[in-house]
């Protein structure tokens, strides 16, 4: 089943990491396998901060396996010595758990296609999330789980999406989770509810193109076209209407980007979606009751219609 | 299986898209029999008096503690509840069985007023996904919008949406009349089977795909027919019923229905085939 929510400040900040957890906590009963923050905070904008994880949390039916913690040591200093490599520096170095790690970064690039190679090279590595805003953060359990392993509840910024996960498609883990980040684009990422039914055949093209998948999941397939459509110089809308004919199957989805927020809904208008806009804030989710954790009061909501795409600005 | 046998009112009701056939059959007969209607209670439902009034405030409560306390305001006689606080809650309202004036002071979630007989109901707010499904008789007004599945297999009542819905609005509706004030979804009236969909607004893609029967009254434009759904005249008939609906539903009173469009079953799939498969044999 699933559920997503997200939110958009608009001209101000907030606690997006309490106000996205409220709201995830609240879609609990959607799945709870796993849950998926996409945050973005505010920042400084002059360094990369990397989230990756060097092993899995493995969960039911699983491929991965349960590693030691010397393993993950390993591939760490592997990590640490490609980044010397290619000239980029840790600023700063956070070991939120045995195989999750956040580093802010001084890097000169605008191409993080060859950078994320070089470090996803490195087997059992994973690059989360890639930006100057952005921060994913996902991990087995409900979303009060997440949030209180990894500390969400204070970050503030300006809008952020999530997931929580019912796993149908492939396996309790990490990789598996959402959000997607946006591969190899700053700041992009993805969540999804439903089922995509050219996942194979569209993913075949895209890995001919170059792009990576790193998991098995359909809706990693949302993020990495999406990504490619930006590659060959679409607009994040544009990209996000050709997915409606492009893409086949049930879905509803969310894609942030360091200044925006956009919904797609499928055709079919198979999966829920509600919203409330005002000149201040958007919040959305699979429920009413998401949006009602950040605004109890009463509020004008309503349900997209059939093949909408929508974009707001922070 | 229940015997159909038609009444002389068959040509002008089914011009209009209505039914009058009057069910027979054993179980029919035994559970439904017309002329008891009047003395027909389901087993556990209250006498109420609707000058009995009462408020209740659900902030706190779960969905089965705040239907349960429904419950018991309706065992202590009172007729008109008004219940604060919804907040979006899913399953609030369910499986009342009871003539019952019902007052949402804001919004409902998933499965508001699901399998309903009897209760007048008006949300001063907006529904989530299936709404007032497998509604029998009453009405339920909601006075923003709402979700998908709209009325999905109803039987009977009235269930108006000021607002606009989501799609599949009155999918798999058995009876009934569902008025939208606003714009409807893709799919609206997707195989329903019996009673009467209006919508003022516009309306999405595969309007009526594979409908059975029923009507289906369009006030703005279509984005696409579905399957078997095919346009029909719009009869004075059909004119009258509807100024008499939609002033009853307080929607659109001055709205002009003469300019509607009138969607049927074209019954041209292969269920509508009258030979039996023996019989078919014998055609071949």
């Amino acid at each position: 089943m699933c559920g997503i929510a997200g939110l958009i400040h608009r001209g101000k900040s907030s606690n997006v990491g309490s106000e996205l957890q409220g709201m995830l906590q609240a879609l609990k009963h959607r799945g709870e396998d796993s849950t998926g923050y996409a945050l973005y905070g505010d920042t400084d904008g002059k360094n990369f901060i990397m989230r990756f994880k060097v092993g899995e949390n493995v969960g039911e039916g699983s491929s991965s396996i349960v590693e030691d913690i010397s393993v993950y040591d390993g591939r760490k200093k592997i990590v640490d010595q490609y980044l010397s490599e290619m000239g980029a520096k840790i600023i700063k170095e956070e070991r939120v758990l045995p195989y999750s790690l956040r580093y802010e970064i001084e890097y000169e690039t605008k191409d993080l296609l060859k950078f994320s190679q070089k470090i996803e090279s490195i087997p059992g590595v994973e690059i989360l999330s890639m930006g100057k805003s952005l921060e994913v953060i996902k991990d087995l359990g409900n979303a009060k789980m997440v949030c209180d392993r990894y500390d969400l509840d204070k970050v503030v910024g300006t809008h952020a999406i999530g997931h929580a996960r019912m796993a149908t498609e492939s396996g309790v883990d990490i990789k598996s989770a959402h959000p997607f980040w946006g591969y190899p684009f700053s700041d992009v990422s993805v969540v999804h509810n439903g089922q995509l039914t050219n996942y194979w055949n569209n993913r075949r093209v895209l890995e001919n193109k170059g792009m990576r998948f790193m998991s098995e999941c359909d809706s990693e397939l949302i993020a990495v076209y999406i990504a490619q459509t930006m590659r060959e110089g679409a607009t994040l809308e544009e990209g996000m209407k050709a997915s409606l004919t492009g893409l086949d199957g049930v879905f509803t989805y969310f894609v942030a980007t360091k200044d925006s927020l956009g919904m797609a809904k499928d055709t079919m208008a198979a999966k829920p979606l509600v919203l409330y806009e005002s000149d201040n804030l958007v919040a959305m989710g699979s429920e009413e009751i998401a949006i009602r954790s950040v605004l109890p009061q009463e509020i004008e909501t309503y349900d997209p219609f059939d093949g909408e795409v929508k974009v707001w600005q922070i | 299986m229940a015997n159909i046998k038609t009444t002389e009112k068959k040509s002008k009701s089914q011009s209009m898209g209505m039914h009058t056939e009057v069910l027979t059959g054993r179980t029919q007969q035994k559970f439904f029999n017309p002329s008891e209607a009047e003395n027909f209670y389901y087993f556990g439902t209250y006498d109420v008096d609707f000058n009995k009034r009462t408020d209740l405030d659900v902030k706190d409560m779960t969905a089965p503690e705040a239907n349960k306390e429904i419950d018991n305001l309706m065992s202590q006689g009172y007729g008109t509840i008004v219940i604060k606080n919804p907040q979006g809650k899913h399953s609030l309202g369910v499986g009342i069985l009871n003539k019952l004036n019902l007052i949402f002071e804001g919004s409902l979630g998933y499965f508001g007023m699901g399998s309903c007989d009897g209760p007048t109901v008006r949300i001063n707010g907006r529904v989530g996904w299936s709404c007032a499904e497998n509604l029998m008789a009453g009405k339920v007004v909601i006075e923003k919008n709402a979700g998908s599945c709209f009325g999905a297999a109803i039987r009977g009542g009235d269930l108006i949406c000021k607002g606009s819905v989501g799609a599949r609005t009155g999918i798999d509706m058995k009876g009934g009349t569902i008025i939208i004030g606003g714009d409807a979804g893709a799919f609206t009236g997707f195989m329903m089977q019996r009673g009467r969909i209006i919508i003022l607004g516009d309306v999405g893609i595969n309007l009526g795909d594979s409908m059975y029967d029923g009507t289906i009254f369009i006030g703005g434009k279509i984005g696409s027919f579905g399957s078997d759904a095919v346009t029909a005249d719009l009869t004075s008939n059909d004119q009258d019923w509807l100024k008499r609906k939609l002033k009853v539903a307080e929607i659109g009173e001055k709205f002009d229905v003469s300019k509607m469009t009138k969607i049927v079953a074209g019954k041209k799939l292969w269920n509508y085939d009258n030979l039996e498969p023996t019989e078919k044999k014998g055609a071949i």
